[in-house]
């Protein structure tokens, strides 16, 4: 590992640093307002390792969700890491060791930094360069997390309403998705086809019907859609 | 407040899923993608972050006394903040507050 390869990791990470360790902040606060301690947080961190599949862990470990609605409801929010090993299969390959770490470490972030990242300085090794990239920005969120849950264990303070912060983080996400994309149809798709679920089977029981419903609506729509294929 | 144990097999279930999915691409599509699967990587992720907007938002009780009100306020707060300032951490912590402001005091 050589001096230029670490300080480039270190450099591009820096925009994910500010980000995870305020959203892993966001999560430890959140997690311990229901009553767990910071180990709890520091653990989901390094396990799951995705960020909005953990804001979603918390009102599922609060809720007491069953297995089956806890594996279904993983599988639809991290469905799309599919998609972005796919558009990783050629940066990853030969990366020995160091690439199932890689992989496990695929979160949208350190995606979007590799997916951006053509052209590397000279000097720089591409394989420990992702590698490096990857351990930092987990450590981040490991990080925050910690801190975040610490916060909350420590403070005292009334954490009524704190589970808007989920909500927030969502429709950030969505702002975002809708201007980077001008195929509006499946956003739409979305909110439509959840809705009518959520009226037709309640808050409890809408969650399978509205995911089945999206996949099948996104079939029926597959002619109308324009075609934007891109690295998202 | 669930169990240990069951906190443990939930975590355990949200670990196992999501290495599942990060590993798959390069277990199976490592020569060349099902055509299905290519699209619905295109478009899936919009109609599921959709989605989750109203998962977050299923319980609200429209006929309770606050009426939906902290919900749809902090909803567009967050959303038109963000299309000004584009500053993720800015958009949450503003919409959370407002939020835990409107529920703790207003509509106490």
């Amino acid at each position: 590992m050589n001096k230029a390869t670490v300080k480039y990791a270190f450099l591009k990470s820096l925009p994910v640093m500010a980000g995870y360790t305020a959203l892993g902040t966001g999560f430890g606060v959140l997690l311990s307002s229901k009553g767990y301690s910071f180990w709890w947080a520091i653990l989901m961190s390094i396990t799951i390792y995705a960020g909005s599949m953990q804001y979603v862990g918390v009102n599922l470990l609060a809720g007491g969700a069953s297995v089956i609605s806890t594996a279904l409801m993983t599988l639809m929010v991290n469905a799309r890491h599919i998609f972005y090993g796919i558009s990783m299969i050629d940066s990853y390959r030969d990366m020995g060791w160091r690439k199932w770490y890689a992989i496990f470490g695929l979160t949208d972030e350190t995606y979007s930094i590799v997916c951006s990242d053509s052209d590397l300085p000279p000097g720089v090794n591409k394989k420990n360069y992702i590698f490096i990239l990857s351990l930092m920005n987990q450590f981040y969120w490991i990080f925050g997390s910690f801190f975040g849950a610490f916060l909350g264990n420590t403070l005292s303070f009334n954490s009524m309403g704190i589970d808007f912060s989920m909500t927030a983080l969502f429709v950030v996400i969505f702002v975002e998705q809708w201007e980077k994309n001008k195929q509006h149809l499946p956003a739409i798709l979305g909110l439509a086809v959840s809705t009518v679920c959520l009226i037709v089977f309640g808050a409890d029981n809408f969650l399978i019907p509205s995911m089945t419903g999206n996949v099948i609506g996104l079939f029926l729509l597959r002619n109308k859609m324009r075609k934007e294929g891109n690295c998202l | 407040m669930i169990s240990a144990s069951q906190s443990l097999v939930l975590i355990a279930i949200m670990a196992g899923i999501t290495i599942m999915l990060r590993f798959i691409p390069f277990l199976l599509f490592s020569k060349n993608t099902p055509k299905p699967i290519v699209y619905l990587g295109e478009v899936l992720p919009y109609s599921i972050v959709a989605m989750l907007v109203i998962y977050c938002l299923k319980d609200i009780d429209f006929l309770g006394k606050a009426h939906g009100i902290p919900e749809i306020t902090a909803v567009v707060l967050v959303a038109v903040l963000h299309k000004w300032k584009h500053n993720t951490l800015l958009s949450v912590l503003s919409g959370t507050i407002c939020y835990m402001l409107l529920v703790q005091f207003v509509f106490a």
